[in-house]
Parts: structure tokens; C-alpha cells; sequence
């Protein structure tokens, strides 16, 4: 069962650091492009956690955040503040009943080609033994009608 | 000119919008002469068949109040749809879920054990649930049934305005009623609201100080002259919509968020993590301690509950994954 | 009449009528055989709770129901102060009773002119069309109507300065209230506060001219119509007067002795409720008698709440103008008064009562204290809060762990007190009323009389507030087909 189920992975990647990395790995040689889809950011730090949301809820298994090591961020604190917002985030997600283990927030530097291809694969086995998203369940989280007034915030 | 037809219907509510409209006062009488209501169940003596008698497209402004937790919310929402040339979702319950919409935390089922079951004065040893058919010595009787996953109106039907607040505050509606009577209601999407966020309109001061704790509101008296948020305590302000006059921050009790979320913002809760996480613990900004971190963060109690107070349903997962 | 022809089908949309419903089942004879009134909607607070920061609830649970938010804020709220053994000091103790008894005055105001006075003031046999609100003003005359919608907003306004608005009120915290009062506040307050009285001095008078001065309606208050032996429960203070906001909760049996009087914390030794799989609501009872089924007597343990137990369960008020009225009560319906009538009665005197004792509170100078609130420094654990909702007892219970998040609580709200009485009243009314398949064409008015006495406010369950409750009855034959359906209109 489990080995039909190709996770859908979005990487958040930040330009300077660990996008840099993943082109040096030559990652679409070294990966399942299938499984990976990635989000170039200028910072990490440009991540909102919106966009988390939105990627979960558009069908992604899990999420992979990547970004300059500590002290190395271009915006100088963008990838402190990406921390902080993850770490409550995963508290959240806690509550909504998502693994925490289907978030996961890694510092990757332009150098580091090797480390990066090394952790997404581990992230993609990771998220092949949890088998598919529970967001994606039939039902529970019935179709919205398409609503041509977008008052009220939200969807 | 005959007079705009207008419909005020519930869902599942607790009544408190459409009751708030005695609050206007002497006004109220006078607004409601110069409108021909068509169907008010709480205001005045209405059968549903009024409402299904008046032609289809016909009733100027509806205000439906309440969320959708049962098949009789959700067929008179369809009802009033078809009747109306324009329906305001009326509270926080209908633009957002509301409280009410809390229950996307459970199923109807796990609900239902807990308060017919589990409750400690409940006696009820055989698990008696009420159920949607039932037989009482050879006697049918029927409930409606209720859903697992509470929505919001517009997930339901489509909506032309909405007018968030829990209840709303009563200048929105009367700005409302007005539009209605003048025939001059603003383009569809419009949300009688602030544009702005609640941060925007508060009165305390903000100096944008490092957070190192996250207090609860019973743990501290605040200085009342400054910003909740800065002083520790969680104040959904940043997140939601302004337009209230901030009763709740006035009395030192944070904002939960009832005027939904502000304008650009996709996700109210995501929203209010993001601007916490930016004024939580800067000065570990220039270090890495996970250590010091992590504690912080955990000081946040309840953040779903708290983030998502009014707005479950609307949030981007709208309901929490059951247990398999 | 032909039944067969009276056979019709019900349409899905029918459920749509109302949050309450009524079935009646006529015998073979086409007598009553069974009525139920039905609550027909469930929305999960004790679930949802759970998990939630305690301190947090005196703000989720007023959305129970809109029309008594503040009964469950102040219930809530000293459920709170329990589970943080925490007292309020005199200030913000003062401050909450002031707003509960504006509060009052705010309810009781309205249910009783929207509401209820149609069938007095209007008279009980007056043509449908006039007995509403529009009916009172033809009555009474528009002047004194604007006077009573002007006084009315003096409880509007004052719960705003008190809890920033007055539906869903933001004012407890735990150990007392948020923002203590200034004492330009606490003039403007007693100043609205002596127009609430002069408020309840009218509408007492309303009361006084309209029906107890007409002996038809005197006749029909005492009658047996709608009377039930049962038992009552009301909140009494220390000397055994009504308190709606603190207390000791005393039971007293039909024939009118006490049979209990206990700590609120307690309720769980002398109440317990039966559930039945076509009602949203449950049947609480009282455990030393017992569930008995649907019948009144000191054999059953069904009870009743709300002004009426009040009253009879009591010693009466501590205000003059209230006792006043009290004494008068019990020299015509006697003590205790089952007849379901005096509930309105009940209610006309309770406004008074709480607009004198929000006056009182007002002129105390203690009230614009700075100190309102004692920070809580105990470890949380459980705590049971009771009020007295307008609509009767109101029982808020927490259970948190250490770090006072919600583990488990229960909540039993007033209408769910006298869920059993109104369907021993809507049953009593049908039975009276229908007999050989003859269905009486007033059936529908009486049987409105028989559970508005109540005024069960269904938010709290569903909605019965200022017009008359959306109502639908359907009456099946012995095959259970449907006879025939009233509704209002
Ligand atoms: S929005 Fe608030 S006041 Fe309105 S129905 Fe919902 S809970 Fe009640
Ligand atoms: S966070 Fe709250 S207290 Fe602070 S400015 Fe915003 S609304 Fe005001
Ligand atoms: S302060 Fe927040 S919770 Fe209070 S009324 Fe305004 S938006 Fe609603
Ligand atoms: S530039 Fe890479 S994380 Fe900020």
C-alpha cells in the first residue's frame, strides 16, 4: 500500500543559502523531482505561515523549510524569525491533529549541496511511512462552493 | 414606492445579534416601520411559510445569523438564498463559524457522548444519544441531524456581504438598514467593517519591546495605558479587523478576535502567529538558543483555541483531523 | 371530521419552522395519548470547552445563548474564581452584582413587554393579530411605550460602562473584574440606575391596573388550568431571601416544606439528568425522589426553576419596594403558587427587586474602589459557579488540570431545569383541549400559554425571545399518521 503513495513534498527554500545548495547538488539528478516542489524565497524570513498552511491544504505530505545557518542570513535575522514562527507553528499544527513530523525546518548553506539531497531524502521516507496527508481525507473536509463575493477574510 | 422587503433568519445561534437590535433603542422602531419584514422569528409572530411564500428573488436585504451545524440550518439557508437578491452574513457565527464553530474540534458523535454521556450529572448508563428517528412507545419523532463539520455561510451559500462581530456592533447595521432603504447597497464582497486592523484603532501604546514572557490575563493586572501584547498577553489585535471600539482591550481582557481576520490576511491564526513571532524573545535574535526558546513557546497555551476563537471554520483546515 | 382525510405527509422543509416542536398522539377514542415538546438543536459547549485556558470561558459560554449572556458570564466567572480559589475583592464582587441586577432589569424588561404582556395587557382573548407589541402600544399608548424603551436603554447603557456591551459582556476576570469604575461612572450609574426603578414602579403598576384589577384574569393566574404540584429550586441568601447572584440553593416540595438547602458545590448529591433519544435537551431531576417519568406530585422528582420557584422557595426580598410586592403575591396565590400563571407575576416583581438593589450597589461609595481584583496565586483544580438566570438556577462546573486548562465540565442551564414541567404543562393543555378528534381551534394559543409562563429561552437550547416562539404541532392518529398540524398564524 504505502509504496504506491509518492509523497508530495514543497520546499521553502531561501535564494542565497540553501536554493544556492540544491542547484550545486544538482538535485533534480539526485531526487524524485516528483516529489519535490520548490518555492524559491529571497529569505526565509519572507515565509509567512500562511504559506505553510496553504501548501498543506493545497495537498502537500509535508513541508520542508530551508535556510541560511544562524548568524548567516543576508537580512541578518530573517532566519531567526522563520525559527520562532515554526516553532509555534508546530505547536499549532500539534492541535490540529497534523504529525509534527511533517514539518520540518533545516539550516542549509550554499555549500552544502550533499547535506541538502541527504535530508530530503530522509524526509521523503519519512513522509512515505506516514503515508498520505489526513487533510487530503474524503469528506471530512468537504469541497467549498466557489463564492464570486471575497468579503470576510479567509478562503 | 412600496417598501424593501427584508428577512432576518437563524441558524444555529445564540440569538444575541438580531436581540442587540433592541439596543438601538426608540431607533429601532422606527427603522423597522420603513421595511416590510417578511420573516423574523424571534422579532415578531412569523411562520416559515411566509418566507416561502414571497416571490423568488424578492427580498431586498437578508440577515442570516448563525452558523450551519444541522440539516434545518442548511435548508434554510438555501431558502433564503433563493428568495433573496442579497443576503449578509449577519455575525461572526455566519461570516466565520463563530463559537459555535469550536465544535471542528470533535464530531458530532464525540460531541454528543461527552455532553449525553460523560457529563457528571448525566444519568445514562445505556449511552441513550439523541438520535435524527426515534420510537417512543410506537411513537416516531425526529430530530435534525446534526453535521461533523460546522461552516460558515458562504461555504454553504453564496453571500453578498458580510458583517462580522460577535454581536456586530450596532452601527454596522444600522448603516446597513440604511443602504437597504436607500436602495443604495454597496457592491458585492463589501464587509461592514473596518478596513483597517483592531491594532490600528487602539488607543494603548505600542514601543515594539522584546517579549521574553507570554502572560495569561488572569496572571497580571496591565498597565491599562499600554499595548496588551507588549505588556505578555495574547491580544488577537494585529490579526482581526478594527470597527468595535475595542470593548474587550478597554477593559484590560484581550481581543479574541470576533471581527474575523484583517482584510489581506489568509489565515486569522497564522496571521496572529506571525506578528507574535515577531515581537517574541528579539534578543535572541543575535543567538541561537533553542533552549530558551522552546519554553517561550510553549508558555503559549491553547494557541488554536485562542488564535481561531471565532473563526474555525474559515480557518485554511477548518476543522481539526479526527483521530483514526 | 374525517381523519382519513386529515392524513397529510410531512415535507422535510416543515422541520425547518422552529428550533422547538411539539408532536401530539391521539388513542383510538382520538384523545391525547402522549405530547412532547422537542428541543430540536445541540451545539457542544461541554466538548469544545475542553482543552480551553479556563479563564477563558466567562468569554465562550455567554454564546450559549444571547438573550442571558450575562448569566453565563457570571456564572462562569465564579466558577473560575473556584478553580482558582479566588475571592473578588468587595469592589469587584460589588461590581458584578451591579451588573447582574441591570442585567436583570434589561431581560425581565423586555421579556415581559415584548413577550408577555400581549396576553395580558391585550387580553388573553383578544384576536391574534392584536395580541403583540403593536397590540400593548394600542393599549397603553405610544408615549408610555417610548418612555419604557428610553428607560430600558439606562440597563443598556449602564452594562456598557460596566462590561463594555451589554450582549456578550466583557467584564470578569478571574477574581474579580477587569477595570475598576471612576467615580463620574459611578454617578452616571446610580442616575440610570434610579431611572430603572422608576421603570419597575410602572411596569409594577402596568401589572397592578391592568391585571390584577380584572377579575377574569385574576380568575385564570389562580385557576388550576396550568397549575403542577411540583417541587422548586431557587438560589436564597443567608437570611433566606431571594439572591440572584449568590447563595445557598433550597429545594421545597409541593406541599411547601424545605426539604433541602445545600452549597451550589453540592448539586451533584441532590440533581441528576435523564436524557431521552428525541429531545436535544435533558430531563433533570431530583435524586432523592427520583425519575419518574412525566408527572407531576411530591413522587416525582421533576422541579421547577425560574421566577415562580424563586419566589416560593424564598423568604422574600431585601428591598422594600420588592417585599412590598412579594407579600401581596402570597396573599393571592398562596406559598407555595403552583399555578404556572404566577410566573409572569413572579417575573413583574423581580424587576423590581433588582433595580432597587442595582441602586443600592450604585450609591456605595465602595464601588469606585480601585482594588477589583485579587491576582490568583493557588493551584487550580475544580470549581462549581451558580447564578440565578432570570429564567431560574443556572449551573457552570470546571474541572482543569494544574496548569488550568479544561479537563471536563458541565453546564446545566435553566431551561433544561424545566424541560420536564413544560411538557407536563404543553400535555395538560393538549389533554384539556382535545377530545373526540375534536382539535380546538384556541389549542395553539393554550399551549403557547401553557410554556411562555417559562419563557424558555431555547438560544440556551434554541430561541423563544420577544415574539412568540416559532412553534409547529403536529397531532398523529393511532397509526401515527399525521391528523393534523397547527401552526402559529
Ligand atoms: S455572532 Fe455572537 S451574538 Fe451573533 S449569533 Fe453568533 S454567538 Fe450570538
Ligand atoms: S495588540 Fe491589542 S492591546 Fe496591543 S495595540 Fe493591538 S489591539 Fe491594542
Ligand atoms: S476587541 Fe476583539 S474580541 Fe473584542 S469586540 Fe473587538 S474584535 Fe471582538
Ligand atoms: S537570506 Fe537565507 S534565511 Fe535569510
Amino acid at each position: 500500500m504505502a509504496s504506491s503513495f509518492e509523497p508530495r513534498i514543497v520546499v521553502f527554500a531561501c535564494n542565497w543559502c540553501s536554493y544556492a545548495g540544491m542547484d550545486l547538488a544538482g538535485t533534480s539528478r539526485m531526487l524524485y523531482p516528483a516529489n519535490l516542489r520548490v518555492v524559491r524565497l529571497m529569505c526565509s524570513g519572507r515565509l509567512e505561515p500562511e504559506h505553510i498552511l496553504y501548501a498543506f491544504k493545497a495537498g502537500a505530505d509535508g513541508v520542508l523549510v530551508t535556510g541560511c545557518h544562524p548568524g548567516d542570513c543576508h537580512y541578518i535575522s530573517g532566519n531567526y524569525k522563520t525559527r520562532k514562527r515554526i516553532r509555534l507553528l508546530e505547536q499549532l499544527l500539534a492541535q490540529f491533529g497534523l504529525e509534527k513530523e511533517r514539518l520540518r525546518l533545516e539550516w542549509i548553506s550554499a555549500s552544502e549541496g550533499e547535506l541538502f539531497t541527504r535530508i530530503a531524502k530522509e524526509f521523503i521516507e519519512k513522509i512515505r511511512s506516514l503515508g498520505p496527508s489526513p487533510l487530503k481525507q474524503e469528506g471530512l473536509f468537504a469541497p467549498l462552493i466557489t463564492v464570486a463575493a471575497a468579503g470576510g477574510g479567509g478562503e | 414606492m412600496s417598501k424593501p422587503k427584508v428577512a432576518i433568519v437563524l441558524g444555529s445561534t445564540c440569538a444575541g445579534c438580531d436581540y442587540s437590535l433592541l439596543d438601538l433603542g426608540p431607533t429601532v422602531a422606527d427603522v423597522l416601520a420603513s421595511v416590510e419584514i417578511v420573516y423574523w422569528p424571534t422579532g415578531a409572530d412569523f411562520k416559515l411559510s411566509d418566507l416561502e411564500s414571497v416571490p423568488d428573488g424578492s427580498v431586498a436585504l437578508t440577515l442570516y445569523e448563525g452558523a450551519i451545524t444541522n440539516s434545518d440550518n442548511e435548508e434554510l439557508a438555501k431558502l433564503v438564498r433563493r428568495k433573496s437578491k442579497a443576503v449578509v452574513a449577519y455575525g461572526s457565527c455566519a461570516c466565520f463559524g463563530g463559537i459555535p464553530g469550536l465544535a471542528n474540534v470533535s464530531t458530532a458523535k464525540d460531541i454528543m457522548k461527552t455532553a449525553y454521556v460523560e457529563t457528571w450529572s448525566s444519568d445514562n448508563k445505556e449511552g441513550q444519544l439523541p438520535q435524527p428517528l426515534s420510537k417512543v412507545n410506537g411513537k416516531h419523532l425526529e430530530l435534525p441531524v446534526t453535521y461533523d463539520t460546522i461552516r460558515a455561510l458562504d461555504q454553504v451559500i453564496p453571500v453578498e456581504y458580510y458583517m462580522p462581530g460577535c454581536p456586530p456592533p450596532l452601527s454596522y447595521i444600522e448603516q446597513a438598514l440604511v443602504a437597504a432603504l436607500s436602495g443604495k447597497l454597496p457592491p458585492p464582497g463589501y464587509v461592514f467593517a473596518s478596513e483597517r486592523s483592531l491594532c490600528d484603532e487602539c488607543k494603548r501604546t505600542k514601543e515594539k519591546k522584546n517579549l521574553t514572557a507570554i502572560k495569561r490575563f488572569h496572571e497580571i493586572i496591565p498597565d491599562s495605558q499600554r499595548c496588551l501584547l507588549e505588556q505578555g498577553i495574547l491580544c488577537m489585535g494585529p490579526a482581526t479587523r478594527g470597527g468595535c471600539k475595542a470593548p474587550c482591550v478597554d477593559n484590560n481582557i484581550p481581543c479574541r478576535g470576533c471581527m474575523g481576520p484583517t482584510p489581506e490576511a489568509l489565515d486569522q491564526g497564522a496571521k496572529m502567529l506571525s506578528a507574535l513571532a515577531s515581537i517574541l524573545a528579539l534578543d535572541m535574535e543575535s543567538g541561537v538558543s533553542e533552549d530558551r526558546l522552546i519554553p517561550l513557546i510553549q508558555q503559549v497555551k491553547d494557541p488554536l483555541g485562542t488564535f481561531y476563537r471565532f473563526g474555525l471554520p474559515k480557518s485554511m483546515f477548518r476543522r481539526v483531523i479526527p483521530r483514526r | 371530521m374525517e381523519k382519513k382525510d386529515k392524513v397529510v405527509t410531512i415535507q422535510p422543509i416543515t422541520r425547518l419552522e422552529g428550533h422547538g416542536k411539539i408532536s401530539i398522539f391521539l388513542d383510538d377514542e382520538g384523545n391525547v395519548d402522549d405530547a412532547y415538546y422537542q428541543v430540536v438543536e445541540f451545539r457542544g459547549f461541554e466538548k469544545f470547552c475542553r482543552g480551553r485556558p479556563v479563564e477563558e470561558l466567562p468569554l465562550i459560554t455567554p454564546r450559549i445563548c444571547g438573550v442571558c449572556p450575562w448569566a453565563h458570564h457570571m456564572a462562569s466567572a465564579k466558577a473560575v474564581d473556584a478553580v482558582y480559589h479566588v475571592t473578588p475583592p468587595p469592589a469587584g464582587r460589588k461590581l458584578r452584582e451591579l451588573a447582574y441586577n441591570t442585567f436583570y432589569v434589561h431581560d425581565h424588561g423586555a421579556v415581559f413587554y415584548a413577550l408577555q404582556a400581549p396576553d395580558f395587557v391585550v387580553g388573553p382573548t383578544a384576536p391574534r393579530a392584536e395580541r403583540n407589541v403593536l397590540g400593548v402600544i394600542a393599549k397603553v399608548g405610544m408615549e408610555l411605550v417610548k418612555n419604557i424603551l428610553a428607560a430600558r436603554l439606562e440597563a443598556t447603557r449602564m452594562l456598557e460602562v460596566l462590561g463594555g456591551r451589554a450582549v456578550h459582556p466583557v467584564m470578569t476576570v478571574p477574581g474579580g473584574v477587569g477595570k475598576p469604575i471612576t467615580e463620574d461612572q459611578r454617578k452616571e450609574l446610580e442616575q440610570r440606575a434610579a431611572k430603572m426603578v422608576e421603570l419597575a414602579k410602572l411596569t409594577l403598576k402596568i401589572f397592578n391596573d391592568v391585571v390584577l384589577k380584572n377579575k377574569e384574569y385574576v380568575d385564570l393566574i389562580t385557576g388550576d388550568i396550568y397549575a403542577h404540584k411540583t417541587y422548586y429550586m431557587g438560589l436564597v441568601d443567608e437570611k433566606g431571601k431571594v439572591n440572584f447572584y449568590e447563595g445557598k440553593l433550597r429545594v421545597m416540595a409541593p406541599d411547601g416544606k424545605i426539604v433541602a438547602e445545600f452549597n451550589p458545590s453540592e448539586y451533584l448529591n441532590y440533581i441528576a439528568e435523564h436524557v431521552e433519544p428525541w429531545s436535544y435537551l435533558k430531563f433533570p431531576y431530583l435524586k432523592a425522589v427520583g425519575w419518574k417519568g412525566f408527572r407531576d406530585g411530591a413522587d416525582s422528582g421533576i422541579y421547577r426553576v425560574g421566577p415562580l420557584a424563586r419566589l416560593n422557595v424564598s423568604d422574600g426580598f431585601t428591598t422594600p419596594l420588592a417585599q412590598e410586592a412579594y407579600e401581596k403575591f402570597v396573599s393571592i396565590l398562596g406559598k407555595p403558587a403552583h399555578a404556572t400563571l404566577g410566573f409572569h407575576w413572579a417575573r413583574v416583581i423581580e424587576i423590581m427587586a433588582a433595580a432597587e438593589s442595582a441602586l443600592e450597589l450604585a450609591r456605595d461609595p465602595e464601588i469606585a474602589s480601585k482594588e477589583v481584583r485579587t491576582i490568583p496565586t493557588a493551584t487550580p483544580d475544580e470549581g462549581v459557579g451558580v447564578v440565578e438566570a432570570p429564567r431560574g438556577v443556572l449551573i457552570h462546573h470546571y474541572k482543569t488540570d494544574s496548569e488550568g486548562l479544561v479537563e471536563a465540565l458541565n453546564l446545566i442551564v435553566a431551561t433544561v431545569h424545566n424541560n420536564a414541567g413544560i411538557n407536563l404543562s404543553v400535555k395538560k393543555a393538549a389533554q384539556s383541549l382535545i377530545k373526540n378528534w375534536q382539535v380546538n381551534d384556541g389549542l395553539l394559543n393554550m399551549v403557547e400559554m401553557a410554556f411562555r409562563p417559562y419563557d424558555p429561552c431555547l438560544a440556551c437550547g434554541t430561541h423563544a425571545l420577544l415574539g412568540q416562539m416559532p412553534l409547529e404541532v403536529n397531532i398523529y392518529d393511532k397509526e401515527k399518521r399525521l391528523y393534523k398540524r397547527l401552526t402559529r398564524g
